[in-house]
């Protein structure tokens, strides 16, 4: 079965600087997949790179079973990519509702049908209470998950998450983790990029670490938390056990 | 007749009232650099600049040239007091910053425009008789008005002084870094509003030399200023948003523009050309030539 | 909650409804010309600053250079008709059309531009517009065009005897871009060019193709303001590239949207309905006198509202707070 999600060779370059260097990932369908690394390995390229944002200098993306590799943002929207910001953007001055209804009117074309799947979005991630409060009255663990809410209304195969789960309180964490799962629990591929270890390890199935532009090791969490080649890229070579 | 003359001698034009317009953006883009600001009521701080002049002429019967120093601290003062009773609330405005600013400055265009007329009469003035007025010099064949070419050495002489200012004087520095973040400045004991009020009032106290040298060569009425400000609100965006040096050459490229434009255009189409060239450089880049914004 | 909504939609669509009613009322009522005629232009700076508020208000475009389209209408109903003898209903129509297909086009190069730079570009076109047609003289050149009236005729549409048939005409153009406005308000239009204006970048993660959805904007608002410029030339029956195509149109349109609320449903048609009787009995009562204390107390009334009520005077109205920034 092919995988819903493949990039082979991604490099990107920026007037010098390379940000992603040779990188092949994959989603498989169904499966919750982490993106880690430290900072300046090249995440939140490769991470608007599948998103659409801009082209890659080199290489191709492929979303299931088709080359998208030059689609805008919108249109992966419409083959089923759907995205979070990391600094969240919702629209604030538009209600969480409406908000909401921005994301499902990427496949409903009437309103009613737009505004009943909005209302089913808030439900399933909480949000149903606060439907006519102004995004901007939000506080930001509610901002995130209006975030998902949105993206999610795109009924989008793959959802990629941009730090979702950074800067949230224990409580708010766990809640953000089980919302991931009840995500993936609908059929919906998770690619995330991710910084808090403890929270992401015991919730994702496969785990991508990247350094310095490119793949340094990927497999499952629990064998990548005891890598000494990834143990030495986030902390320094001093602290590698049998490197 | 199109000749190597004419067109030389049209360029020359072009380039002295070009740096005028240049000095007249400079204050503009000074104001917009430092608040994000864009003074619609620029046109008639000229207006009112020109008014100034033409006054200290008919009742002291003072030289422009000598005014103008003068008129330049008049509109400092004038510009400092419009950013505090009036400016200084827009920006504070939470909701359509954007449109309250523009319309605010546009209201305050229309009254200043509107106490002209009652003060001054809509009448025609001019300064009759000025040190430079009507003389013209002639270089290697082509014939400078000399108020055209004092105003193009005191538009060199204030750009360059306003880039000593900004870039070697503690104050330049503080506007600076006020531009850069207002917020920080504050914890710095600078006070924002003081920053602002001063940055007013310089860009308003270059348009008012601009509007002493061009007593010296326009008429002088109410509805003055509103030419004037298309064009340089074209000249500060086509230069690019948040750069001074931009607006300076951008004053040169419409000067330029304006005066070959005149060559094949009839005259009444002559803006046609800057407004053409101003799209042609926004579409293949969107922030200006310099701009930064 | 969803029926909370589409209370509150019937609402809006009663009042208007009410609204309607009670303006066809007045003009039976008040019989004085010189109010009707300030009637009659109120309306259609209702229906002008309506169509102007879809695209710089919902979408968040901001023209100031919408003169053009209320000239390319006038103009095109008054010459198809001086010169070509087609009925102004065809003039205006086609003006519409034009100026849509016109919006588009312009929209192509122009939407790239952001903030000040496509303000800047807005105004610049349209007085690119009046200086072209200023010269032009086919067009009647500065002196524009005369259009000669021959007596009450439906199917010319002109009245030289009495202001009602335009004051209804010009009731239902404001109607009808209310309408418009209301219907678009909840539909997809409505919530792309919301998104767009809020957050371009966070829309298009959404599936929403953002210069799609300016050109739409763009070709309704002109579409409309295009008509209403056809209107006017029949209204006033004489038309120079000044008093159609100037800036000072392009303006006003906006303002009268501004100071009743950018972006809102009812907000052009309450600034339209303040601003414009307020603009005229200044200018005939104050301004005769050329000494420009109408433009002091109408410049100040500007001033005054932006700065205190920057979301428009709707909000005087609204049980909403305003959002918090």
């Amino acid at each position: 079965m092919t995988a819903l999600l493949e990039t082979r060779g991604i490099t990107q370059r920026f007037s010098g600087l390379v940000a992603n260097s040779d990188v092949s990932i994959s989603v498989g369908r169904g499966e919750i997949v982490g993106l880690i690394g430290p900072n300046g390995a090249g995440k939140s390229t490769l991470f608007n790179l599948i998103a659409g944002v801009f082209p890659p200098t080199e290489g191709s993306i492929w979303f299931d079973g088709q080359d998208v590799t030059h689609l805008p943002a919108a249109e992966r929207c419409r083959r089923g990519v759907g995205r979070t910001f990391q600094v969240v953007k919702s629209f604030e001055t538009m209600t969480v509702i409406d908000n909401v209804i921005v994301g499902s009117l990427a496949r409903s074309t009437h309103m009613r049908e737009a505004r009943r799947k909005a209302h089913v979005m808030l439900e399933f991630t909480g949000l149903a209470a606060r439907a006519d409060v102004l995004a901007s009255d939000l506080v930001p663990a509610e901002k995130r998950r209006l975030e998902v809410a949105r993206a999610l209304a795109t009924s989008p195969k793959l959802l990629l998450l941009d730090e979702v789960l950074t800067g949230l309180t224990p409580a708010e964490a766990q809640t953000g983790v089980e919302l991931v799962r009840r995500v993936r629990d609908t059929g919906v591929s998770v690619l995330m990029v991710e910084h808090v270890m403890e929270i992401v390890m015991p919730l994702v199935d496969r785990a991508i670490v990247l350094d310095l532009g490119k793949v340094l090791v990927e497999g499952k969490p629990a064998d990548i938390v005891r890598d000494p080649k990834v143990i030495s890229a986030y902390l320094g070579d001093r602290h590698a056990v049998g490197a | 007749m199109l000749t190597a003359e004419t067109i030389i001698q049209s360029i020359a034009s072009g380039l002295l009232m070009g740096l005028l317009y240049g000095l007249i953006a400079v204050g503009l883009a000074l104001i917009f650099g430092l608040m994000d600001v864009v003074n619609f009521a620029h046109g008639e701080f000229l207006m009112i600049a020109m008014y100034a002049t033409f006054f200290l002429f008919a009742f002291f019967a003072l030289d422009p040239l000598l005014s103008a120093p003068l008129v330049a601290a008049a509109l400092f003062v004038f510009g400092a007091v419009v950013y505090l009773l009036v400016v200084r609330f827009a920006v504070r405005a939470k909701a359509n910053a954007g449109m309250v600013q523009i319309f605010s400055t546009f209201g305050l265009a229309i009254v200043m425009r509107g106490l002209a007329q009652f003060f001054f009469t809509p009448d025609y003035r001019s300064v009759t008789h000025s040190w430079l007025g009507g003389k013209t010099v002639s270089v290697a064949g082509i014939f400078l008005p000399q108020p055209q070419l004092m105003g193009a050495a005191v538009a060199i002489a204030a750009f360059g002084g306003l880039y000593f200012f900004i870039n070697r004087t503690d104050f330049g520095r503080a506007l600076e870094a006020t531009r850069e973040d207002a917020g920080a400045v504050a914890l710095v004991g600078i006070d924002k509003n003081r920053v602002f009020a001063l940055g007013w009032g310089l860009g308003a106290a270059l348009v008012g030399l601009a509007g002493a040298i061009m007593a010296m060569f326009f008429y002088i009425y109410p509805d003055v200023g509103a030419s004037f400000a298309l064009i340089s609100y074209v000249t500060v965006a086509l230069g690019g948003f948040g750069s001074v040096f931009g607006a300076f050459a951008g004053g040169i490229l419409v000067g330029l523009v304006e005066a070959v434009t005149a060559l094949v255009l009839p005259p009444s189409l002559k803006s046609v050309g800057i407004y053409a060239v101003y799209l042609l450089v926004v579409f293949i880049r969107p922030r200006g030539l310099f701009g930064s914004m | 909650m969803d029926q909370n909504f589409a209370k509150r939609r019937r609402r809006e669509l009663l009042t208007a409804a009410m609204l309607v009613a009670a303006a066809a009322v007045v003009p039976l009522l008040v019989k004085d010309a010189y109010y009707q005629n300030i009637m009659v232009l109120t309306l259609m700076y209702a229906a002008l600053s309506q169509s102007w508020n879809i695209l710089s208000g919902y979408c968040g475009q901001i023209s100031l250079g919408h003169a053009l389209y209320f000239g390319l209408g006038a103009y095109t109903t008054a010459l198809l008709f001086t010169k070509f003898g087609v009925l102004p209903w065809f003039g205006m129509l086609g003006g519409g059309v034009i100026s849509a297909v016109m919006a588009m086009a312009l929209g192509y190069p122009c939407f790239r531009l952001r903030g000040h730079y496509f303000v800047i570009a807005t105004i610049v076109i349209a007085e690119t517009a009046l200086l072209l047609v200023q010269n032009w003289d086919w067009a009647g050149a500065a002196l524009g065009i005369t259009i000669p009236m021959h007596g009450d005729n439906w199917l010319t549409f002109q009245f030289p005897r009495s202001k009602l048939p335009y004051f209804y005409f010009a009731l239902v153009l404001a109607a009808v871009a209310w309408f418009v406005t209301w219907w678009l308000e909840d539909s997809k239009w409505g919530f792309w060019w919301r998104a767009v204006k809020d957050n371009p970048e966070a829309a298009e993660s959404l599936g929403v193709v953002v210069f799609n959805s300016k050109m739409g904007a763009a070709a309704v608002s002109a579409f409309f303001v295009a008509v209403g410029g056809g209107f006017y030339a029949q209204f006033v029956s004489y038309i120079d590239p000044e008093s159609v195509m100037g800036f000072q149109f392009s303006l006003k349109m906006a303002l009268a949207a501004v100071l009743g609320g950018i972006g809102t449903l009812w907000g052009p048609l309450l600034g339209a309905a303040i601003l414009i009787p307020i603009s005229e009995l200044t200018s005939s009562h104050i301004g005769g006198s050329g000494r420009g204390v109408d433009l002091i107390v109408y410049g100040s009334l500007i001033v005054l509202i932006s700065l205190a009520r920057p979301q428009g005077l709707v909000s005087l109205f609204s049980r909403k707070k305003a959002p918090a920034r």
